[in-house]
């Protein structure tokens, strides 16, 4: 290989920063204390929740509302499982039904536009946790189930692994020659299948692999929950701040969500523990309504416009 | 030897029939233009053949295959390219992707990258697109967004050219230069398919035209037998 053909700034970008960020996050647990290991915790959360909605939905603009049934299917497996076999086992079945779902509805559903597609996948959720509710009241006399306990720390570097693992399928998913049958069905779906794209496998396999990062983290942050019932479980929350925080910072990019996702997140946490509990929803409505409005590609594309009129313009073709 | 053949091709819309009983076939490389008044469904034969839609009843075979209720990609990899009458680019993409992903995906063999991105630098420099490759394609003029489809659907490596109103909207210059195209495309030993209503380019590079009208074929020939049967005058080309 010649290296002198290398760029180095982009090898300092792509590969070097990731690596820093690794090594701190990776590190948290030794000199961070336990307040800032949990709200890490939840960053990573929301991060591989909308950069793994961001993968299929950001993309193909097909807007999925599934997320929390993906999601509460690994807190089910977490219920049903936990005891039984191994943790790193359990995340797997997590990952593993969530990819079967998921592929199952894709299979059916995938063929509706638009908004019809997003009501679809908003009322699996309802449906997912009404039927499991009858099934727990109705047939086996309970209701909710406990779930086997983890340390703190586990919980945390299993979603760091999750996390690392999710940034890559989505990096590899934008680079590769898939990344650019998926963005071309969201550019024209129909000249897509005509130049040779077989659309429905792509998208199908694509929403079931975006799915199986949901599964896993449900089973790692049910560990922390104790008792979980259906409404805990499929919580439609979990459905729509991905979308909200993908949106806030803009996926177009991979960096977009992850953005989005830690200011979200970071607000909620100061809202929801200071004196403006009572407003917060309000002011993420307002929030999310002027970035609509305001940044239609998000905090990213904000910056990106501002970089480009800091660099002359030299960019202005790309 | 007929590489494209329709035997009884039908196809209803609600009560409609869009296209009726059409038999036609197409010669290897043969030109060959479809007229007709708007509606006399010359999109929906295109759309059949191209499988965005199935006959009912009807065959459609390709080679000697028969390819009806195939998916769009399959057909696409077995060698038939179109273009669309409103052009479907993927507007926010680099002109030199869209022929890239055409490419890589559409011939049905293995392409590397590096391969996908000479195919491509090959066939805009065709089709007269090198200078504006980088752009994103929604900046491009109708005329150059028109060429970048014929550039993409070549990027399959077709056998079979569909191409639903080139020259649709351009202007006199254009249409010229897309005739010269046309023409180029054909010496490379494809063969085409064009819906068309300019009149002058069809009976320019046309060796046969086929007439629908009401979904029905009512004429075939070469463009002097079409240009004098009483028929099709008093349909579509008037007195």
């Amino acid at each position: 290989m010649d290296f002198s053909k290398l760029n180095w700034k982009k090898v300092f970008l792509t590969a070097g920063i990731p690596v820093i960020v690794l090594v701190i996050l990776g590190l948290l647990p030794v000199y961070g204390s336990a307040y800032n290991l949990t709200l890490f915790t939840y960053f990573l959360l929301y991060i591989i929740l909308s950069v793994s909605w961001t993968i299929f939905s950001g993309t193909t603009g097909y807007i999925s509302l599934a997320t929390a049934a993906f999601y509460g299917v690994g807190i089910y497996a977490a219920a049903l499982y936990g005891e039984k076999y191994p943790l790193i086992v359990v995340v797997l079945i997590g990952g593993l039904s969530s990819f079967v779902l998921a592929f199952l509805v894709g299979a059916i559903t995938l063929r509706l536009k638009g908004i019809y597609f997003a009501m679809f996948t908003f009322g699996l959720v309802l449906l997912m946790k009404e039927v499991i509710y009858y099934w727990e009241i109705t047939i086996e006399g309970t209701r909710g189930r406990f779930v086997v306990l983890e340390s703190n720390e586990t919980i945390y570097f299993y979603l760091l692994g999750i996390f690392v693992i999710t940034m890559i399928v989505a990096y590899l998913m934008k680079k590769s020659k898939y990344g650019l049958a998926l963005q071309s069905i969201g550019e024209n779906e129909e000249a897509a299948a005509h130049i040779g794209i077989n659309v429905t496998m792509v998208k199908i396999l694509t929403y079931a692999v975006s799915a199986i990062f949901m599964g896993a983290t449900g089973v790692i942050m049910a560990t922390k929950l104790t008792y979980v019932d259906p409404g805990v479980a499929f919580n439609p929350l979990m459905s729509f701040s991905p979308v909200l925080m993908a949106i806030f910072g803009g996926f177009g990019s991979i960096y977009g969500p992850v953005i989005g996702a830690v200011i979200f997140t970071y607000i909620q946490e100061k809202l929801t523990t200071g004196v403006w509990n009572k407003y917060y929803m309000l002011i993420f409505g307002a929030i999310l309504v002027a970035t609509i409005l305001y940044l239609p590609s998000g905090l990213v594309g904000l910056i990106q416009r501002i970089w480009r009129r800091v660099s002359g313009g030299q960019r202005a073709h790309t | 030897m007929h590489i494209l053949e329709g035997e009884g091709v039908t196809k209803y819309f609600g009560g409609l029939a869009a296209v009726s009983d059409v038999n036609f076939y197409v010669d290897q490389g043969e030109v060959l233009g479809l007229i007709g008044p708007n509606g006399a469904g010359k999109t929906t034969l295109f759309n059949l053949i191209s499988a965005s839609l199935v006959p009912k009843p009807g065959i459609i075979k390709y080679k000697g295959k028969n390819i009806t209720g195939l998916s769009p990609y399959k057909i696409c990899r077995m060698g038939i390219g179109r273009t669309f009458q409103t052009v479907k680019i993927f507007a926010s993409l680099p002109v030199i992707e869209n022929v890239r992903i055409g490419a890589l995906f559409g011939s049905g063999k293995r392409v590397s990258s590096a391969e996908a991105t000479r195919y491509a630098g090959e066939f805009l420099e065709f089709v007269g697109l090198t200078k504006v490759g980088s752009l994103p394609a929604k900046d491009l003029t109708l005329a150059n967004q028109k060429r970048l489809e014929v550039a993409r659907a070549l990027a399959t490596q077709p056998e079979l050219l569909l191409l639903d109103e080139l020259m649709a909207g351009l202007n006199q210059t254009e249409i010229t230069q897309a005739m010269e195209l046309v023409k180029k495309i054909r010496e490379k030993g494809i063969t085409i398919v064009m819906i068309e209503h300019v009149m002058k380019a069809i009976m320019n590079v046309c060796d046969r035209i086929i007439v629908l009208n009401y979904g029905k074929k009512i004429a075939e020939g070469t463009p002097q037998e079409i240009t004098s049967s009483k028929t099709v005058i008093e349909v579509y080309l008037g007195e």
